[in-house]
């Protein structure tokens, strides 16, 4: 979700401008005055294949979006967006037939596939063949003829399945006809359809259903075999006259009612105390240390680890959270002695934030210079509240002082929503601030999340520890578990979507204001000192274990916020935000608990990555029910 | 009491009979118990109530439904609640008279009243709703207290127990009653029109429950004449929903209800019939209604089996049923049928069956494929399917009977090879005798049934009608109070009096008769169709020999043809000019006799203005006979 927030403001301010242009230049030339209907038609086929087949991933497996100019037999000709066949042979037997393909196959990920086809004229005899064919199959044929190959026919109304002789199956169909051909990739079947009627696919002695064996990729197809005979494809350009989206509500609901009845049998106990397991584990892992008590003392559990030491990590995680990163090495030092020593790695990127954090004026080692002004008095990290992750956005905000150790609830900063991160983790939905939260204390820290360095009035503080003690948190909430693999999960993103207007508003409000430091110029020093540090830590690393990519960019990119005037817009401000703690404190978390002998990641968050990747391995080996089993609609 | 009968019907019987009732109901029906008290009486009842139908029958013999009628009338919502409850679970049992709801008139609208009140009420009092409204008079009661506006927005309630019971009244309302469905579709729930609330409930991830009762309140819609056949919300909601009903994954209770739905829907409708057959395989799917019990279940399960055997019947009437209504228009369809597996066999072995349900299907079904000639040439004569027919027609029930003999009417046209061995199997009999029968329809069949069998028959086979029949039966069918009757009892007649030598004899031995009747209808009072078919009676009188005399000597019927010359129809004119051309044909014995004596009347005048008359087959018509007159 980070990922992808990020994204979104980029595409919109540097995109649209740009196609605006575009569009009005040509607008000028009037070379493509038609073209506004057709982006129109365009757009609404995209939303229609996204709704469709939400899990299939286009950038893998791209959807039939028209005939392929390529893929077809010379007596095919193609127009309208290459939507529209005609044939343009002689016709006078069955070996002038003549096929097209669409330009993709069928993804198996689209579970249910359809595509619909209106015959425009049925020429001289209406020996038009609607269906669907493999890659290589021989385009001078009509679709069905050949193996992996099928095909409904206009003329006889006959069912052809990799087969010369065609089985009785439907009614025939002629000019004015709206065919359409569905794909069952959940039992292997396909069916087709008259002008919006369902023929069936059952097999019986009168009628004859094509039986999938999905071996090869099928693609769209149609072949044609006399003059005149002219059709039209929809792939999702147009609304099908076949109900598709309620034959597919049929499927989903039947793949969601054999998920939910799966059997348990005897082992319903073993399940609970799973369950239990993953959440008490979950809450530990994150430094939900009260909650996690109260957990295990209702559920009847035992914790693994003892509570100094869940408090001990919550204190660590909440110093990052708040970009005091220095402060954090000296504890994690203190309190598990050898474990930075033995993983330079982690050390070094824990170096590297602080320099960011230095930039940002949030560190302790520059902020010590400002101590007394105002301004740092929003960054002073007192927060008790801090989630993991949650929390990091304006954790300076949530200056009340009060260090209680205790980690009742999380603090749900308004605006993370607008937080990016470059690692794939996870995160959860936005979680709400409680009604009863001031609404004052809200636009407070909208408007001023970002920026530490602004003043503040006193007053806010009050405000804020409200705010603090009645926010609630839902405890779903993701960290990067997941990060070495590909997984991504989306929540909540529309919602965040709408809030991300105002987050950027408030960006450019408060930009000018933001300095170096905090604007002074002895912690400038400090920082430029602690530079020359880093930059002598990473040559050494370099001479001991090699030159590292990783680390050279990471400090590079630290580096560079110093060659702007105004590092928090700049092309590398980004490292600036709040949010990009959450990933290093993650790391050092799991570090922690892997020197403690305990998972560094939580059994839930496995759990969730091996479905998310046991879905996608679904949709590699083609099985069709992945479509309707996917994760996110499970997750609340 | 409560927690011993809880799950156990012996111990219900057991409290009956110790005589439980009457002091349980004495307890809830005083106003001095206390609240708590009446509650758990009431909750008592209930759990009896639960047990076997004869437990019912105990209960309401103690009279429990006005006790617990007037229970409703406290304040309190739990009491309601407990009573409604009980209430309930009585009015759904079969064995409980349904016109007990209705005695008390304060009733209904009491209980519409209490649908505002809990989600429970509106559950239990929407289930005896659904369950009491058997009748169109039960209909017009609900209706007229407001049950529309008072159960429509319990269609979008939260409960989905409501929201079924909800929808099973609407479709009990709805059944063959236009003034509720057209309301019905005037009807808004949260700003949708009704019609949508149904499409919408018909989708195909809701309980196939909700699917069924949804497409049953559109179909009553729909042949109430609220919703056109050509509506989207039938064509591609409802008839493929009921499609679905039909298929293999649905259990047999549902498919026997989709069956006879989709069978009611598209009867009258060419167009949709034409759809469902060629919607998922639909007549092969139907095929599978006959494999029950399936011989895997008898060897597997014994449970299975009794239940495959308790629907076996069921089943088989509906698909009859539905092939019924499928095949009723179209040829390419009833085609199709036929063809289907087994089919004629399984119509045939249908009209032997115990059942009397599938006998009346199984001959629906073959009376709907009879109307199509190419059938009648082939399936239905290689299948000797009139034999069973035949069989059916002893001693069957009128239902029964009128399907029977109106397929029967179809076997006998002319063009039938099954007409020669119906005709020696000595079916005249019987069908003199439908024409006594008190039912219209079956007066109808037997002489229309008749009438296609003297249709270019033998004179043998003629003479053996007329005998049968008897002329005092003929004349009897004249004067029927039902003009169809009376419409075919003439067209036998005319197809008894063709060919000159046929109607010479018949006219020997019954002219007075037939003349006497034909005058009769001609001076009563009857539509134009009936007069013209006289009028071509008389024609065909005209035509015979020595039949022309009983016209030419009655010049009161003359006179009347001469009436109907200038009669204002151009049928009855064109009928009439026909008759006198046939008396004054040229060719024959006499003519010259009758054209004089016809002349000294008037008629050439007649015939002469006719030759000016703007109808060209009439003016022909004239033309021809005067004709004779110049020759």
């Amino acid at each position: 979700k980070w990922g992808r927030h990020w994204m979104c403001p980029v595409k919109t301010t540097l995109l649209q401008p740009s196609k605006a242009a575009k569009m009005a230049e040509l607008g000028a030339g009037s070379l493509l005055t038609g073209d506004p209907a057709f982006n129109y038609q365009e757009h609404e086929l995209n939303e229609r294949l996204k709704r469709l087949y939400p899990a299939v991933n286009e950038e893998e497996t791209p959807l039939p979006r028209s005939w392929s100019p390529k893929d077809k037999y010379s007596y095919i000709g193609l127009s309208q967006n290459n939507l529209r066949v005609h044939y343009k042979g002689h016709g006078k037997n069955h070996k002038d037939a003549a096929s097209v393909r669409a330009t993709h196959p069928i993804p198996a990920a689209c579970g249910i596939y359809y595509f619909e086809v209106k015959i425009v004229s049925k020429g001289r005899d209406g020996y038009m063949g609607i269906g669907l064919s493999a890659q290589g199959d021989n385009m001078n044929r009509l679709p069905g003829w050949d193996k992996h190959s099928y095909g409904y026919h206009g003329d006889d109304g006959h069912s052809f399945c990799s087969s010369g002789t065609g089985q009785p199956y439907g009614p025939t169909f002629t000019t004015g006809d709206v065919i359409g051909c569905c794909v069952n990739l959940i039992n292997n079947t396909c069916f087709y359809t008259k002008n919006g009627h369902s023929l069936g696919n059952k097999l019986s002695a009168l009628s004859f259903c094509p039986c999938l064996s999905f071996q090869p990729n099928l693609y769209p197809t149609v072949g044609l075999q006399t003059p005149g005979e002219i059709v039209d494809a929809n792939f999702g350009q147009q609304p099908f006259v076949f109900d598709i989206e309620d034959y597919m509500s049929e499927w989903r609901a039947k793949i969601h009612s054999m998920i939910a009845r799966f059997p348990i049998g005897e082992r319903l106990g073993d399940w609970q105390a799973v369950l239990q397991n993953m959440v008490s584990s979950y809450l530990v892992h994150h430094g939900y240390c009260a909650t996690a008590m109260t957990f295990a003392r209702a559920t009847e559990t035992m914790i693994q680890e003892d509570q100094t030491s869940i408090k001990n990590r919550q204190r660590i995680q909440k110093l990052v959270l708040a970009g005091r990163v220095g402060e954090a090495i000296d504890a994690t030092q203190q309190l598990y002695p050898g474990l930075l020593e033995h993983d330079p790695n982690l050390l070094f990127m824990l170096k590297c934030r602080q320099f960011v954090e230095m930039v940002n004026g949030t560190d302790s080692e520059v902020r010590c210079f400002s101590a007394r002004s105002p301004k740092s008095q929003d960054s002073y990290p007192g927060s008790p509240n801090l989630s993991p992750r949650h929390g990091a956005t304006n954790a300076h905000l949530h200056n009340t002082g009060a260090d209680s150790p205790t980690c009742s609830n999380g603090v749900t900063p308004t605006n993370k929503n607008k937080s990016h991160n470059k690692y794939t983790g996870v995160s959860s939905a936005s979680a709400s601030s409680s009604p009863s939260s001031s609404p004052s204390s809200v636009n407070y820290s909208e408007s001023n999340s970002t920026d530490s360095t602004k003043s503040q009035p006193h007053s806010a503080t009050s405000n804020q520890e409200t705010s603090d003690s009645e926010m609630e948190i839902e405890a779903e909430h993701y960290s990067n578990g997941v990060t070495e693999s590909s997984t991504r999960i989306m929540n909540g993103t529309y919602k965040h979507q709408e809030i991300l207007q105002a987050d950027d508003n408030s960006v450019d409000d408060s930009c000018s204001s933001r300095q170096l430091c905090g604007g002074n110029q002895a912690a400038t020093e400090r920082m430029i000192q602690f530079g020359r540090e880093l930059q002598a830590l990473s040559e050494q690393l370099c001479r001991q274990y090699g030159k590292n990519a990783t680390h050279k960019k990471m400090l590079q990119d630290a580096f560079s916020l110093l060659a702007y005037s105004d590092p928090w817009n700049c092309p590398v401000g980004q490292q600036l935000d709040p949010m990009q703690r959450e990933a290093i404190c993650s790391a050092l978390n799991s570090a922690i608990l892997e020197s403690q002998n305990l998972p560094k990641q939580p059994p839930l968050m496995l759990a969730l990555g091996q479905a998310t990747e046991c879905v996608q391995l679904m949709a590699k080996v083609r099985s069709g029910s992945c479509s309707f089993a996917r994760v996110d609609n499970f997750l609340h | 009491m409560k927690n011993a009968v809880i799950g156990n019907n012996r111990q219900k019987a057991n409290l009956i009979v110790l005589g439980a009732v009457p002091r349980l109901l004495y307890l809830l029906q005083q106003s001095s118990s206390s609240l708590e008290l009446r509650t758990e009486c009431a909750v008592v009842l209930g759990s009896l109530s639960m047990g076997t139908e004869n437990n019912i029958k105990s209960l309401v013999d103690c009279h429990i439904i006005p006790a617990l009628l007037q229970g409703l009338l406290c304040s309190d919502l739990i009491f309601i609640e407990a009573c409604l409850r009980c209430l309930r679970t009585i009015f759904i049992s079969p064995v409980t008279p349904v016109q007990l709801l209705y005695t008390d008139p304060t009733v209904i609208p009491h209980l519409m009243s209490l649908l505002s009140r809990s989600q429970h009420t509106q559950e239990y009092i929407t289930q005896i709703f659904a369950h009491c409204c058997k009748t169109p008079e039960h209909q017009t009661v609900l209706f007229n207290h407001g049950a529309i506006q008072n159960i429509a927005p319990l269609l979008i309630s939260p409960s989905y127990k409501v929201r079924m019971q909800a929808l099973k009244c609407f479709s009990v309302l709805a059944y063959e009653n236009a003034q509720v469905s057209m309301t019905l579709v005037n009807v808004l729930v949260d700003g949708e029109q009704l019609s949508q609330v149904f499409v919408r409930m018909m989708q195909r991830d809701k309980p196939i429950e909700m699917q069924l009762t949804a497409a049953k309140c559109l179909t009553y819609m729909c042949r109430a004449g609220a919703i056109r056949t050509d509506d989207n919300c039938i064509v591609l909601k409802t008839l493929p929903c009921l499609v679905r009903m039909c298929s293999k994954e649905r259990l047999l209770e549902e498919r026997v209800e989709g069956a006879e739905t989709l069978a009611y829907l598209m009867e009258p409708d060419i167009e949709l019939q034409r759809i469902a057959s060629v919607t998922d395989h639909l007549v092969s799917m139907l095929a599978d209604y006959f494999k029950y019990p399936s011989s895997v279940s008898a060897i597997t399960d014994i449970k299975r089996l009794d239940h495959d055997l308790k629907h076996a019947h069921e089943l088989r009437q509906a698909a009859f049923k539905l092939y019924a209504s499928l095949g009723s228009n179209d040829e390419d369809i009833r085609k199709k049928i036929t063809e289907t597996e087994n089919m004629m066999d399984r119509i045939v072995s249908g009209l032997s069956e115990s059942s009397i349900k599938v006998r009346l299907a199984a001959v629906r079904c073959l009376h709907s494929l009879s109307r199509s000639v190419q059938q009648l040439r082939t399936s239905f004569h290689d299948h000797a399917v009139w034999k069973p027919l035949m069989k059916l027609l002893q001693n069957a029930p009128d239902e029964v009977l009128v399907m029977a003999s109106s397929t029967l009417c179809n076997l006998l046209l002319e063009f039938s090879p099954s007409k020669e061995p119906i005709l020696e199997s000595g079916v005249i009999e019987l069908l003199c005798s439908l024409t006594q029968s008190d039912s219209p329809a079956l007066r109808v069949n037997g002489i229309w049934a008749l009438m296609n069998m003297a249709f270019q028959a033998d004179q043998k086979v003629k003479v053996e009608i007329v005998q049968a029949l008897g002329t005092e039966q003929l004349f009897r069918l004249l004067s029927d109070p039902d003009t169809n009757v009376l419409m075919k009892t003439l067209g036998l007649l005319r197809n008894l009096l063709s060919t000159r030598p046929h109607i010479d004899q018949i006219m020997s031995s019954h002219g007075k008769q037939i003349m006497q009747a034909v005058t009769l209808i001609l001076e009563g009072e009857h539509s134009i169709e009936v007069k013209e078919q006289t009028l071509c009676i008389l024609a065909n009188i005209a035509d015979g020999n020595t039949a022309k005399e009983l016209i030419m000597t009655n010049d009161d019927m003359l006179q009347k043809i001469k009436y109907y010359m200038g009669h204002s129809n151009v049928k009855l004119q064109l009928a009439a000019t026909f008759c006198i051309s046939n008396l004054i044909w040229n060719e024959e014995d006499g003519s010259q006799e009758r054209q004089d004596k016809l002349r000294e009347m008037g008629f050439v005048d007649i015939l002469h203005k006719l030759t000016q008359a703007s109808d060209p087959n009439l003016c022909d018509r004239a033309k021809t006979a005067m004709q004779q007159y110049l020759a």
